[in-house]
């Protein structure tokens, strides 16, 4: 098993009083599986990510990654934020070598991957451009890139999409796909869309409200590699329909 | 060629308004506005420091107050930003340093500099230590915003894929603060050739400040308004090398917005 949340909780003590985050959530991620956490704005979907990063100790249960127990252990997972979060006075080039570094991949080895991958991408021309020039979309491309050659198993990617347009959007979750089909790592997605999670993963979790837990689980029946026109199949509309459902009946319990 | 338009375009107010404040500084003096012993004109001031005696001292002296300045920006740097980043990592520290910091700044340089001299003799050093006083505390502050003020999202980026303090701080936080480091370094190089020349009043003997204090006494207003602007040449000098380093060192960010920034 790639990743194991096991009964976990959070709470923070703020001057209102304690707000309980996450009470009891449970999930996992198998090996070289693509799952999606949709769920309501303030869902603790933030406080998930942080917990599995290591960022922050939940107050009760555990964080396995890899069969291990890392429970408030940073540097098991590679990352893609919603801002392409690239360093300004870095190349292109410069950040995916910085990322690699810092989860100890030599130097050498890093610059080889960077430029052979940046090739791949097409965007062999802006390997020494500054991240600045990019677009947004250029940007995700970016910063997907560096999650996928980081050399930990599990990628966490949250709200990847969430700032592009809808045309964008669209694009990256093809090209996304596109590359995981022929490169699969174990995926932990968090997402506001319904579409995006569907179409993407291979299971899909349905959170609730704050103190959030997983109110619904969905195994998406299509096969791989993905074709787009399952976006207009009857099946995906059921099931989009059935989230959307889960998600309402979330909110007013929270 | 748009840039050459625009460097021009940069350069010609300024230098009108100079030359019209030069024209007007002379007219004053050649129609008889003020006495030449209390204003000399500026063609008396460029033919006074032009004689052969004239100009050997005052190369002499600006060499001194060059130098004098030399070591005290650089010290005052340097330990400026030392402190700054000691109290960056150091919370702790930083709560209970800050109001003395601010006092260090409070004591007038008319009390401190005699202070000084009556501890360390008419030598370098409290003039060093004067200048290096009136430098560092610009470069603190100016670099302790940068340390803080970094962006969130990159820093929760860095930590989420494992990043340890100091690989924090070598990666993100100090190439952040490269810009804030600048605008102290800028600020502190204007304000070290003013106190290197204050410092020299101390003991006129040597230096820019020397001269002209002993130029007044002697009743040659040439010569001390010569000294004046070498100072003044000096300190824009400087200025322009911190101008020039600092483009070396932030070329990743765009030039028109860097302009619009500093302007």
């Amino acid at each position: 098993m790639m990743l194991e949340v096991k009964g976990v909780g959070k709470s923070f003590r703020n001057d209102a009083g304690v707000k309980e985050v996450l009470r009891g959530l449970t999930l996992h991620v198998r090996e070289g599986e693509f799952v999606s956490i949709v769920g309501p704005s303030g869902s603790g979907k933030t406080t998930l990510f942080q917990l599995i990063g290591g960022l922050e100790l939940p107050s009760s249960g555990e964080i396995w990654i890899g069969g291990r127990n890392t429970t408030g252990e940073r540097g098991h997972i590679a990352y893609m934020p919603q801002q392409a979060s690239l360093l300004p006075w870095r190349t292109v080039r410069g950040n995916i070598e910085l990322s690699l570094g810092i989860a100890g991949i030599d130097k050498k080895r890093a610059r080889e991957l960077a430029g052979e991958w940046l090739a791949r991408i097409g965007l062999a021309e802006y390997a020494d451009a500054y991240p600045r020039t990019l677009s947004g979309g250029m940007s995700q491309r970016v910063s997907f890139l560096r999650a996928l050659l980081s050399p930990q198993p599990l990628m966490l990617l949250d709200e990847p999409f969430g700032a592009l347009d809808a045309l964008t959007r669209l694009d990256m979750q093809r090209w996304l796909l596109s590359i995981w089909e022929t490169n699969r790592r174990s995926v932990l997605l968090v997402t506001h869309s319904i579409e995006e999670a569907l179409y993407l993963s291979d299971r899909v979790l349905v959170l609730s409200a704050s103190p959030a837990a997983v109110t619904d689980e969905i195994e998406v029946p299509f096969a791989r590699p993905r074709e787009e026109s399952i976006l207009l199949d009857e099946r995906f509309n059921a099931l989009k329909g059935r989230i959307y459902g889960q998600l309402k009946e979330g909110r007013k319990e929270g | 060629m748009g840039n050459k338009r625009s460097l021009w375009s940069k350069v010609w107010p300024p230098a009108l308004a100079l030359a019209a404040g030069i024209g007007l500084w002379q007219a004053s003096a050649s129609l008889g506005w003020a006495d030449a012993w209390t204003l000399p004109s500026p063609a008396s001031v460029a033919a006074e420091a032009l004689k052969a005696d004239t100009r050997e001292r005052l190369a002499e002296h600006t060499g001194a107050t060059l130098r004098l300045t030399m070591l005290g920006f650089a010290g005052g740097a340097a330990a400026g930003f030392a402190l700054a980043a000691l109290l960056h990592l150091l919370p702790g520290l930083r709560r209970g340093l800050s109001p003395l910091l601010i006092l260090s700044q409070n004591v007038p340089m008319v009390v401190l500099a005699p202070i000084m001299t009556m501890l360390f003799g008419y030598g370098m050093l409290p003039k060093i230590l004067l200048v290096m006083l009136v430098c560092f505390f610009p470069v603190t502050v100016a670099t302790l915003g940068g340390l803080a003020g970094g962006d969130e999202a990159l820093r929760n980026y860095m930590r989420m894929i494992g990043c340890g303090r100091w690989t924090l701080f070598w990666r993100l936080e100090l190439p952040g603060a490269v810009t804030g480091l600048f605008s102290g370094l800028k600020i502190a190089a204007s304000y070290s050739v003013l106190s290197a020349t204050f410092a020299e009043m101390l003991s006129p003997k040597t230096g820019l400040g020397g001269f002209m204090v002993l130029s007044t006494r002697g009743y040659m207003q040439e010569r001390a308004f010569a000294a004046v602007i070498l100072i003044v040449a000096l300190s824009l000098a400087l200025y322009g090398l911190i101008s020039l380093a600092e483009r070396a060192f932030t070329r990743w960010r765009p030039r028109k917005e860097a302009a619009e920034r500093d302007a």
